[in-house]
């Protein structure tokens, strides 16, 4: 917010002395040599999986190439069903980051809006909630998920692909409501914690005259509150949609089923089935990757602004 | 409004967390109820500490992990972020690139730095013309494979802190720069002795990050080998114990109590700093 206003006047100041110093090229070719150090695993992992196989067997993988193709990720796109495990990752994760947007903004909403005795202590409990490592709840969570009955009302089925309306074991294991569950809460925490540092901008008296006026509180929430804090929920809407494509824990745990499984974790499964040679593990890792530096390379404003809205404070 | 996520938060996180306390002094298997003859005190601790072979070697590797992440990957991605605080041509084409392993998955770090590791086909080996029985088994071998899982999160965690402490630098305000320029101070002892003290919430915060991705710490070691052979860590003795491979449930929520604690730690100190000025 503030923060990255301030670098504006001093680079006014600066710009107009240039000459080149023995230090700043210095600066260059160090900061150039990392950046060669830091794409290097990326650019390897792009020439393997370019490579045909029966090339890197013959002439090992350090060896200039003779031919360049798409054949392993075409393979391996069709042969692992890859469509099917995206269709997985978007049921978990569209649902998982607007409901825990609206979670997350109203409770902010509540505990920075009104002067409510335990504000902070319910801040706090979700805060701390979000920092704790998730092993440490792991095993009363599978046994909830294990014994909580929940009901079986049908599904929606495209093709091969059945979403369960809610669930198609009376359980919430295996479940993908059950992922979506945990993915809220457990995200509830963060976002909570970084929507109201940023509620806290926001003058009370906005919602004191609206409720003068007698609008009710979710209304307030809704239609005065929300849209003020647009750039937040958009930095923490792409920041959340990282988070959980990323998750590998709570899929592994949670869901049994191979056919459940969002693309990065089904990735970790199909190790031992389909990647026979590190040409092929090369492509699934990268199309496993290609979702989340789309969204960064288009939206890089919103993402380092959800992550350092969460740690300095206006 | 608040009452429902509030129920859910405690119902799914600190509900489990108390239960993980309260297992641990049980030998619970995890079927059927749980009766007066389940409780066994503190056994399960007594075991944990004289008795698991498993149990020394993993917090080693955890504080090994954290020692690591605090003394070399943070001071890292701190010494890029004052580097890159500044007017300088391409400092955003810097900042993009190594911020990028920050939004791939562990799952695909891991895979990617595979590649590298490899013992036969890895970029690594053949850079160096290891061969035959020269190979390193830079993943296999118990000695060496903590710090190559290292250094692929390294890749990922300096880029993070990175752009924490960038927007923090960001903050502060020029005129305390300039003064100590007109004051004839160095870079180096304007970032130690103005600039450092004045990120003091800031570095607060990365001490917390830093130690709480010590603690969490499980992704890559998983799908490197399952955290075995050289890289246990606690989280993974807790889920290979009560989950995936045996069902005690109540030994293993005792290694989740061990964790919990720990985190305690940051964890208190991260809500002490930052939820002291209530608005």
């Amino acid at each position: 917010m503030s923060t990255l206003a301030a670098s504006v006047p001093r680079g006014i100041v600066r710009s107009h002395r240039r000459r080149i110093r023995p230090a700043r090229v210095a600066l260059h070719i160090f900061l150039g040599t990392m950046v060669v150090v830091w794409l290097f695993p990326l650019f390897w992992a792009v020439y393997a999986s370019l490579r045909p196989v029966s090339e890197t067997i013959t002439n090992g993988f350090v060896s200039w190439p003779k031919t360049l193709n798409f054949a392993n990720y075409t393979n391996f796109w069709t042969e692992a069903d890859l469509p099917y495990f995206y269709l997985n990752t978007l049921v978990i994760v569209v649902p998982g980051v607007v409901l825990t947007l609206l979670i997350a903004s109203m409770v902010a909403f509540c505990c920075t809006q009104f002067s409510w005795k335990f504000n902070v202590i319910v801040l706090m409990i979700f805060t701390a909630g979000n920092l704790l490592p998730p092993q440490v709840i792991i095993i009363p969570l599978y046994w909830i998920y294990l014994n909580t009955p929940i009901a079986m009302l049908g599904s929606i089925d495209i093709g091969r692909f059945s979403f369960a309306i809610f669930s198609d074991n009376n359980l919430l294991y295996d479940q993908y409501i059950g992922i979506i569950l945990i993915h809220v809460v457990f995200q509830t925490g963060f976002a909570t914690f970084v929507l109201s540092n940023y509620m806290k901008t926001i003058t009370r008296e906005i919602t004191e005259s609206a409720l003068v006026d007698g609008a009710n509180i979710l209304r307030i929430w809704w239609s005065v509150i929300l849209p003020l804090c647009r750039p937040a929920l958009a930095a923490m809407a792409t920041l959340l949609f990282t988070f959980m494509y990323n998750d590998f824990f709570w899929a592994l745990l949670l869901l049994k089923t191979g056919d459940k499984r969002p693309i990065t974790s089904a990735l970790n499964n199909l190790q031992g089935e389909f990647f026979v040679n590190n040409n092929l593990i090369a492509a699934g890792a990268l199309l496993a990757a290609v979702p989340p530096i789309l969204i960064y390379i288009a939206l890089q404003r919103h993402f380092v602004a959800g992550l350092t809205l969460g740690s300095t404070k206006g | 409004m608040v009452g429902v996520p509030l129920a859910l938060d405690v119902l799914l996180i600190w509900g489990p967390t108390v239960a993980s306390v309260f297992f641990s002094f049980t030998n619970w298997s995890g079927i059927g109820p749980i009766t007066g003859k389940n409780l066994v005190g503190f056994k399960n601790y007594r075991f944990l500490f004289s008795g698991y072979t498993l149990f020394w070697p993993a917090l080693e590797h955890n504080l090994i992990w954290l020692a690591w992440l605090a003394f070399i990957a943070t001071p890292l991605g701190m010494f890029f972020a004052v580097l890159l605080d500044r007017e300088m041509r391409g400092t955003r084409i810097y900042q993009s690139v190594f911020f990028l392993p920050v939004v791939l998955s562990l799952v695909v770090v891991a895979f990617i730095w595979e590649l590298q590791y490899a013992p036969n086909d890895g970029f690594i080996n053949n850079a160096l013309g290891l061969k035959g029985s020269r190979l390193i088994d830079w993943l296999g071998n118990p000695r060496i494979n903590l710090f190559s899982a290292l250094v692929a999160t390294s890749w990922r965690h300096i880029g993070y802190i990175m752009i924490l402490y960038l927007a923090g630098l960001k903050s502060v305000d020029p005129s305390l720069r300039e003064a100590a320029r007109v004051d004839g101070a160095s870079e180096i002892q304007t970032f130690f002795s103005v600039i450092l003290p004045v990120m003091a919430p800031i570095n607060v915060i990365i001490v917390v990050i830093t130690a709480i991705e010590a603690l969490r710490a499980f992704d890559i070691a998983y799908i490197i080998n399952q955290g075995k052979n050289g890289l246990e860590l606690l989280s993974i003795l807790i889920t290979n114990n009560s989950i995936s491979e045996a069902s005690l449930v109540g030994f293993g929520s005792t290694i989740a109590v061990v964790l919990l604690i720990i985190s305690l730690g940051p964890i208190v100190l991260f809500l002490s700093r930052t939820m002291k000025s209530p608005a």
